[in-house]
């Protein structure tokens, strides 16, 4: 008696689970949409530079001149990896410095106030480092850096030139100031899988903290930091504002650092909006794709070397 | 015993050398907060909220219209953002242990570090070129494409911590599961979400790059989701890169309103997470 309606219940709740299962399952799926979008326009759009020059010549040329439908971007992409290399070496040291300080050697009760400048420092946004970076680091590395470097180091030939202060080095330091936070964070969260055991056992041997330091936690976390890097890395080659607004963006290639340039993000945001024929917007849009290709595969690596430290060494053996 | 001697005095240095570090972080973030408020503070009144940008050389003016522009972009941003990213998130949560799970969240973890710049291109694409002008709407379309990556990512993480037990109770309850997962996981979730969305619309509301060619600018009000529209962060760019004083003066001051609005939201979102560690105690 009491069968069917019951039935009925079931079958109405298995609709339910299935409905609501189904709509969560096309959301899931849509962020695998949203990648397919960004490549299928990325391409659409740059397809028209096809028609007057090749890959190769893009990406090997230095010649830009959209009158003369010139594209090639050999002076972004060197400005692009400059900066970022400048970037790198200048923030890791501090980055990873900085998140042994907050793992290791800070109380630990203390840790959370001393991450907190990196988490203001992850808040500002690109536009206001960048009109920093004009009312400060410019005059700074004009007057002061620019001038001391060409008379202590100018014998090599990254240190030599006027100082003018917009440039590369500009640029660079910038970036490493914005990708600290990110190297930090991700530096600190790989850090604090290390087993305490490991850093104990050291300790108890009669280890100071930093050959404890040195014996365990950085041999447990070097992937994972190498990771923190290379999606600090990503983020700087991508960065669009500050960069714009302290580079120069002087077609340039220049082996100084004083020098200015230009960089691929930096040519999209000034030419971008301008460009009319389809041709420009494709040699633009094919910037866009280099540095969506570049980035993409800088995460997935950094991804996966973060998450096989994570993880933990027993199940990345296997 | 030198050696000894040696080691400690090795010690000594490094940790101190970590401890420099820390002031490497400093230096810059109190010089960026310094010149901001110290240049920004004096341009402050209440024309600078509510009036419309002046030509140069005129004195007065504010950046009403770019201060709307930006809310309004962000708000449409959120009616496709913030579900989408939430509903990824969700399916993260509750389905994403199988293949489809796996690439979804590896995705999701790639697609946020994308540059900014690239995802204004892709907007332009879907938005300016169909349509044949600039709108406020192509700067919303991109802004939403660059939250739901890192909102899938972190509301998943968020749904996790609702511990186990709850959904056992639930269903042995005999609620069905997709009112268990709706009802009760998602419903103790809502202020760990919450603080996600928030800041993930910080990170919308400080962004240049994707609104340059899709929002582009505007020098007077626009309500129309189809009309190029004025936006803070662009303004601060024209402003920055301009060779005039007082508009110098202007970028500093609407960077001044940005860093506020940016900080609210942090603040405002920080405020949850520590309401909900409490609620949980």
């Amino acid at each position: 008696m009491v069968g069917r309606p019951e039935q009925d219940e079931t079958s109405r709740a298995a609709l339910g689970d299935r409905a609501y299962y189904s709509v969560l399952w096309v959301l899931g799926a849509l962020v695998l949409v949203v990648a397919g979008i960004i490549v299928l326009n990325l391409s659409l759009v740059s397809r028209p530079l096809l028609a007057v020059t090749s890959p190769w010549a893009f990406v090997a040329g230095d010649n830009w001149d959209p009158v003369t439908q010139q594209f090639g971007a050999l002076p972004f992409i060197y400005g692009t990896v400059v900066t970022s290399v400048v970037s790198i070496a200048v923030a890791v040291p501090v980055a990873v410095g900085l998140a042994l300080f907050i793992t290791q050697f800070s109380a630990p009760r203390l840790a959370p106030i001393f991450s907190i400048p990196v988490e203001l420092l992850a808040a500002i946004p690109s536009v206001v480092y960048g009109l920093w970076g004009l009312a400060v680091l410019i005059p700074w590395l004009r007057t002061t850096v620019e001038p001391f470097l060409g008379r202590t180091l100018g014998f090599l030939p990254f240190f030599r030139g006027p100082p003018i202060g917009f440039g590369y080095l500009a640029a660079g330091l910038v970036l490493a100031v914005m990708i600290l936070p990110t190297i930090v964070s991700v530096s600190v969260e790989v850090m604090k899988t290390t087993p305490e055991a490991q850093r104990e056992a050291a300790l108890a041997l009669g280890a100071t903290k930093w050959e404890a330091v040195t014996w365990s936690v950085l041999p447990h976390s070097r992937a994972g930091i190498v990771g923190a890097c290379l999606l600090g890395l990503g983020r700087a080659l991508g960065e669009t504002m500050a960069v714009t607004m302290l580079i120069g963006n002087a077609r340039n290639i220049s082996l100084s650092l004083f020098a200015p340039g230009y960089s691929l993000p930096a040519v999209i945001a000034n030419e971008f909006a301008e460009a009319t024929d389809a041709v420009h917007v494709g040699a633009l849009a094919a910037c866009g794709l280099l540095l969506f290709a570049v980035t993409f595969i800088l995460n997935a690596a950094a991804r996966w070397l973060v998450s096989a430290v994570q993880r933990g060494p027993a199940r990345v053996s296997t | 015993m030198r050696t000894f001697a040696l080691r400690k005095l090795t010690n000594l240095a490094m940790t101190g050398l970590c401890a420099v570090a820390l002031v490497g972080a400093f230096i810059p973030l109190t010089s960026v907060l310094y010149l901001v408020i110290s240049k920004g503070a004096s341009g402050l009144s209440w024309d600078f909220f509510t009036a419309l940008p002046k030509p140069v050389g005129e004195a007065g003016g504010g950046i009403g219209n770019a201060l709307v522009g930006t809310l309004y972009m962000v708000g449409l941003a959120c009616l496709i953002g913030l579900p989408l990213g939430v509903g990824a998130g969700v399916f993260l949560a509750e389905r994403g242990d199988g293949p489809l799970g796996n690439t979804v969240r590896f995705m999701a973890e790639v697609l946020s570090g994308v540059p900014s710049i690239v995802i204004g291109i892709v907007a332009y694409a879907m938005v300016v070129i169909p349509m044949h002008h600039f709108s406020a709407l192509a700067g919303s379309v991109a802004l939403a494409i660059m939250m739901i990556p890192g909102l899938a990512r972190a509301s998943e993480e968020l749904i996790r911590v609702v511990p186990g037990s709850l959904r056992e109770a639930s269903l042995a309850l005999g609620v069905t599961n997709w009112r268990t997962s709706f009802f009760v996981i998602l419903r103790t979730a809502t202020a760990g979400v919450v603080t996600a969305c928030l800041l993930a619309v910080a990170r919308a509301a400080g962004e240049t790059a994707p609104l340059l060619f899709t929002a582009l600018n505007n020098q007077y009000w626009n309500f129309s989701p189809v009309q190029p529209t004025a936006s803070l962060t662009v303004a601060i760019f024209n402003y920055a890169i301009s060779p005039y004083e007082d508009w110098h003066a202007k970028a500093w001051t609407a960077a001044l309103v940005l860093l506020m609005l940016v900080g609210l939201l942090n603040v405002a979102s920080r405020a949850l997470t520590r309401n909900r560690l409490k609620g949980a105690r």
